[in-house]
């Protein structure tokens, strides 16, 4: 087992190699130009050439990439292009309000979808099956922005519940933290929850099908109990598979969230950065969602072993 | 239900209570701003968001009032020599900068030299400028090489680059270099601990500040900070603003969308205003240096057939908010006039515009339209000058991306099929383009701004009115100019046009200007 997670964790380094290097070929390759940025709309062709060489953006590539690769090995992901700030601090600013995000959607999500997608394997053909079903696909085809404006007109504008926009830090409190919160994770959560729930769904019907299920009930066991016990646990696999690709999903998707809920996080670090060309930022957050991706992907490989004892690493 | 909300509002208020009764009694304003602040330094950039950063931050050794007049401002008091050649500045009494050291006339000469090497109208300064000299802390002089009238107008530039006055050991800074520390000498302090760029920028009332008696008037006058803290939310997503300034989670959002102004009308708490008297204009702009539009004809093919009332309702959405400007100065400001302007202002006549562009020889090359599709009053334009062209038969292509990709790409002065490109669009705050000084102006070829228009007859115009000693010639010399940029055609412009702001109603003491500021408003 340790030689194994040992094994991964010196992939996870070539992976992340790799992604540097292709995340900087590709941004050194895309059009756009800080310094222009920087410079304004009323600067001359001059101005800009001057910024660029005081940003030292008219290096060779190879010299550009060695400086960055040289700082990265010293754990510094450099400074931002515009704000002068270090990419560590900024990343670090947003970190709270993404991860805050992001759990909460995913157990507001799988508090609700594993539970659900269980019953609707158990009520199989029955209304409670189709309504969940429905439900499911009306989840999947709402937009998230869409689902995010509906909640605050009724919610922030009509109800007077819960705020508009904005984040607020655990540290000012547990009821403005999750003010704050609840929206963004509702929007963020539901289409997550309804693929989540499908797939709980699915597996379930999978494993209700074999014969040991036939065995368990033939031995006068509890409905609940087959289900919980024996049911769930054996479709444990494919149901932890896709919570683990789903928080792919739920970073994609909180770039959006972020963005109409005015929550400060790591998504919308992205795309600001993007949107300006500010590199440094940009190939350390990728860095980082990448070295997130892969240990998250661990984590699942490893976590097959509490529901499956016959996987051995 | 109701029950329930009521619940839920008793026990956030409970809340935020217990979180510290010394917060509450702080005056707070939240002002949604119009970009993000992304570039602390105003002189290294002259996007607009910086500029309103500088405002708060620093102040201005003279500055414009609203009658356009420039007004001392640090300074106390000021005199030019019979020759007019030297001009002796004295400090106002008590000015600190929020350091706690006093500004010092050192200070005054690094900012302003610092500004010269990046403003334009400061580089005519700077070429103008035999020495700056301190005689002491207070008292600093500037000698010239020759008379340059514009140099009081220069110094209280209302608009980017402003020569806002900063400490000596952060004006050193190379003027291509950003400055990363925010230390001025205004009416607010950066609190750099607490800015998140992309998401919130704080600045504390500088309790130091020794405000001019004056009332205040545009940039001029006394800017008395009457809020405690003023915190910018930026909110990128503008039905989010909007809602957020609906439910009073802002005072202030300081640009809105014409699409949203219905709503945010029916909200009794919520004014929405025009507090820009001036307004801003919006401009075409051709490459010179590659076919089609560096032959005049095709350009001037284009004077008759552009239609600004299209375009102030593609930018502003409705005529109350616009108007077409037949000026190449700001409307409503002193040097503009309509000398020249027949072709663009008279009835469109397509005929004309179709022969203009047979006689220019127009073999149907490809002309590209780059736009920003995250700059709707870019990509209004864009639109419409694309379908114009289509109407007269030329070969267009309209290739829009991001505003990042766009002025990366007007940098280029190659061919179309390599990259280059035929048109884009932009704007400037009215105060931009008040003068022949502006930018788009500038006809120096390579040396100009993006198209690198080149024509000696506007440049020899244009040094003449920098030389001019009175309004009256200045006037005249700008209407010769005037006349033979319509003659020339830099750039075509499209429409003024007026972005409206919203604020709750428990704010007073809004300043109506072109640039926003921020002192002198309460919050009830």
């Amino acid at each position: 087992m340790i030689v194994y997670i040992l094994r991964r964790l010196g992939a996870t380094l070539i992976v992340m190699a790799v992604v540097a290097l292709f995340v900087f070929s590709l941004l050194f390759l895309t059009p756009g130009d800080p310094a222009a940025v920087i410079a304004g709309d009323v600067a001359t062709t001059d101005d800009i050439q001057r910024i660029r060489e005081k940003l030292g953006l008219n290096e060779p590539f190879l010299v550009q990439f060695g400086n960055w690769v040289g700082r990265l090995l010293h754990g510094d992901l450099g400074t931002s292009i515009f704000t002068n700030l270090p990419v560590t601090k900024l990343i670090g600013q947003r970190v709270q309000p993404t991860v805050s995000l992001t759990l909460l959607t995913l157990v507001f999500a799988v508090l609700i979808a594993v539970p659900v997608g269980v019953l609707a394997a158990a009520k199989a053909g029955t209304w409670t099956d189709r309504l969940v079903m429905g439900f499911s696909v009306l989840a999947f085809s709402v937009p998230v922005f869409v689902l995010a404006y509906l909640l605050i007109g009724l919610f922030s504008i009509r109800l007077e519940w819960l705020p508009v926009q904005g984040y607020r830090p655990l540290s000012d409190g547990v009821w403005p933290w999750l003010s704050h919160l609840i929206l963004p994770s509702i929007a963020l959560g539901t289409v997550y929850m309804a693929f989540i729930a499908r797939i709980t769904r699915a597996a379930m019907l999978d494993v209700l099908a074999q014969d040991y299920i036939r065995t368990a009930n033939a031995k006068g066991l509890s409905p609940r109990a087959v289900l919980t016990g024996h049911a769930l646990k054996n479709a444990g696999v494919p149901i932890i598979t896709v919570i683990g690709i789903g928080i792919a999903l739920l970073i994609s998707g909180a770039i959006v969230t972020e963005t109409v809920f005015a929550i400060p996080g790591i998504g919308r670090l992205t795309v600001d950065a993007i949107l300006r060309r500010d590199y440094p930022i940009i190939q350390g957050v990728i860095l980082l969602f990448s070295g997130v991706y892969v240990l998250i992907n661990l984590l699942v490989d490893l976590s097959y072993r509490l529901f499956d004892p016959r996987i051995r690493y | 239900m109701k029950v329930v909300s009521a619940s839920l509002r008793a026990f956030a208020l409970a809340l935020a209570f217990a979180a510290g009764s010394a917060a509450a009694q702080e005056k707070v304003l939240k002002f949604i701003p119009q970009a993000d602040l992304r570039i602390l330094d105003p002189i290294t950039t002259t996007a607009y968001i910086t500029r309103n950063h500088g405002y708060m931050v620093y102040d201005t050794l003279f500055a414009a009032d609203a009658k356009f007049q420039v007004q001392p401002q640090m300074v106390d008091k000021w005199e030019l020599s019979r020759d007019k050649l030297t001009y002796t500045f004295t400090l106002r009494d008590g000015l600190k900068f929020h350091d706690g050291q006093p500004v010092r006339s050192a200070d005054c000469i690094a900012s302003i030299e610092r500004w010269g090497k990046r403003d334009s109208l400061g580089q005519r300064l700077a070429q103008s400028t035999e020495s700056w000299t301190a005689v002491n802390d207070k008292t600093f002089k500037l000698k010239l090489k020759k008379p340059f009238p514009l140099t009081l107008d220069a110094l209280g530039k209302l608009s980017s680059n402003v020569p806002f006055i900063m400490p000596e050991r952060i004006a050193r800074t190379d003027a291509f270099q950003n400055v990363t520390e925010a230390i001025g000498s205004g009416p607010f302090k950066f609190v750099k601990e607490e800015w998140v760029p992309g998401s919130k920028v704080v600045y504390a009332k500088n309790s130091d500040y020794v405000p001019r008696k004056e009332a205040p008037s545009w940039a001029a006058g006394g800017k008395i900070a009457k809020v405690d803290r003023v915190e910018w939310i930026y909110i990128p997503d503008s039905a989010t603003a909007a809602a957020a300034l609906n439910a009073g989670e802002a005072d202030w959002w300081e640009q809105l969308p014409p699409d949203l102004i219905p709503l945010l009308r029916k909200n009794k708490d919520v004014r929405v205003e025009n507090i820009d008297p001036i307004g801003s204009l919006g401009l075409m702009r051709f490459n010179f240096l590659q076919p089609p539009f560096n032959n005049q004809k095709l350009r001037e093919a284009l004077l008759y057939v552009v239609n600004q009332k299209d375009y102030v309702m593609g930018i502003a959405g409705s005529e109350a908010n616009g108007h077409p400007c037949y000026s190449f100065y700001t409307c409503g400001t002193p040097l503009a006039s309509e000398i020249g302007a027949g072709p663009l202002k008279g009835k469109r006549d397509f005929d004309k515009a179709k022969q203009l562009i047979q006689a220019s020889g127009y073999k149907g090359e490809k002309i590209v339209i780059i736009s920003a599709t995250d700059q709707p009053i870019v990509h209004a334009q864009s639109l419409i000058t694309a379908e114009l062209l289509r109407k007269l038969g030329l070969n267009v292509e309209l290739q829009a991306g991001d505003w990042g990709t766009l002025i990366t790409r007007r940098t280029s002065k190659e061919p179309v099929d390599k990259g280059g490109w035929s048109i884009f669009h932009t704007w400037f705050v009215g105060p931009d383009m008040l003068s022949p000084a502006n930018m788009p102006m500038v006809n120096l070829g390579e040396k100009s701004w993006f198209g690198w228009p080149s024509d000696p007859k506007i440049e020899e115009l244009r040094q003449a009115w920098f030389n001019t000693t009175d309004a009256a010639s200045g006037k005249k010399v700008a209407d010769a100019v005037q006349l033979a940029a319509f003659r020339f055609l830099p750039y075509i412009t499209t429409a003024q046009f007026i972005i409206p702001t919203a604020y709750r109603s428990n704010l007073s003491g809004v300043i109506v200007a072109p640039v926003t500021f921020l002192w002198n408003v309460d919050k009830k």
